[in-house]
């Protein structure tokens, strides 16, 4: 039992399985769909009321999605948890940063690929609460769930992402160093 | 709330487990080079599905679905795929990769959250223009067809078994 805890990777259709069972548990018990994003602006609600307690509450949008600790704001908590035990029960794996793919593009200068981390990920959040949801709510929890909007974003992110993946990373792409 | 926790602990330890909390999976899936990422996704939307649209029929559990606004799903679908070729994860994988110590998801979840206060800035805007064009309500592929879910699902294992298969055979 450990040491299937303790493997590296487990197979992809293991996980997957895990994962949608992990779906029927979440709807069976609380109502509720695997999701993210809804979490994470919730953390910015959070933040910004720390600073800017009035414009938080005279916002529609942060009024729509609260400011209070609740089960998904957990279950990201949970992701953190369960990924850094995971990641520690495998035992220390060679990191390299920026990731090999990235260097051999852009070079090894970190200070651009935190750059670029900081922009990629405004560009998914805004994306995200413009569609209403992420991979997560959309992209697994709503595509079981056989919704319309689910698969028209799953669909149109992956279109999206392969067409710049090639511009930014594929064979055709420019070594900028 | 403990729920939560223990949910979201399996949940990542998932992500972890089956690679996709990597920038080389994800961005290595869109070059077409590396398909873990679609395997794992496919698997969890099949058997997820069965699942759950097996408590909803027999539990009478109402489904959640989302808002089928159009215009907005597209070009929220257009600019997210675009942010996550550039920062190699998306929204829950960057939680588990940063917890993992990886520093260009931490710089990717600070955009997040800056991404979502600018959006909640222009949220007004949005809400009397785009939200509201081409919007659907919330259908479900069997709503809007007549056919039964399960159809859906019998199609999908369909196209997942030989697809894996000859994924697998290629791989080897």
């Amino acid at each position: 039992m450990f040491s299937i805890l303790r493997m590296r990777r487990w197979p992809p259709y293991a996980a997957g399985a895990l994962l949608g069972a992990l779906s029927w548990f979440a709807f069976a018990t609380t109502g509720k769909l695997l999701g993210v994003s809804t979490a994470l602006v919730k953390t910015t609600a959070m933040a910004e009321q720390a600073v800017v307690p009035g414009h938080v509450a005279a916002n529609p949008y942060f009024a729509k999605t609260g400011t209070k600790i609740d089960w998904e704001w957990m279950l990201v908590l949970g992701i953190a948890l369960g990924a850094w035990t995971a990641g520690r029960l495998a035992g220390a794996e060679e990191r390299k940063e920026p990731p090999a793919l990235w260097q051999s593009r852009f070079g090894a200068s970190r200070r651009k690929r935190y750059a670029a981390a900081f922009a990629g990920g405004g560009l998914v959040m805004y994306g995200a609460r413009m569609a209403g949801g992420c991979t997560s709510g959309h992209g697994i929890s709503g595509s079981l769930q056989l919704a319309v909007s689910s698969w028209t974003f799953f669909l149109t992110i992956f279109a999206a992402a392969v067409a710049v993946s090639a511009l930014l990373y594929g064979r055709g792409a420019n070594d900028a160093r | 709330m403990v729920l939560g926790l223990a949910t979201g602990f399996v949940f990542g330890f998932l992500l972890q487990k089956s690679g996709v909390a990597k920038f080389e999976t994800i961005v290595s899936q869109f070059l077409f080079r590396d398909f873990t990422m679609l395997k794992v996704m496919l698997t969890a939307i099949i058997a997820g599905g069965v699942g759950v649209y097996a408590i909803h029929e027999f539990g009478g559990k109402p489904l959640v679905i989302k808002q089928a606004q159009m215009d907005a799903v597209l070009l929220g679908g257009l600019i997210f795929g675009t942010g996550m070729a550039l920062l190699g994860y998306c929204p829950g994988t960057a939680v588990a990769s940063a917890a993992q110590g990886n520093r260009d998801a931490l710089a990717g979840l600070l955009g997040m959250f800056a991404g979502g206060a600018l959006f909640a800035e222009n949220f007004s805007y949005f809400a009397a223009s785009l939200l509201k064009r081409h919007d659907l309500g919330k259908p479900t592929l069997p709503e809007i067809t007549g056919l039964p879910a399960w159809l859906f699902f019998a199609a999908l294992i369909a196209v997942a078994l030989p697809l894996f298969r000859r994924l697998e055979r290629r791989e080897r």
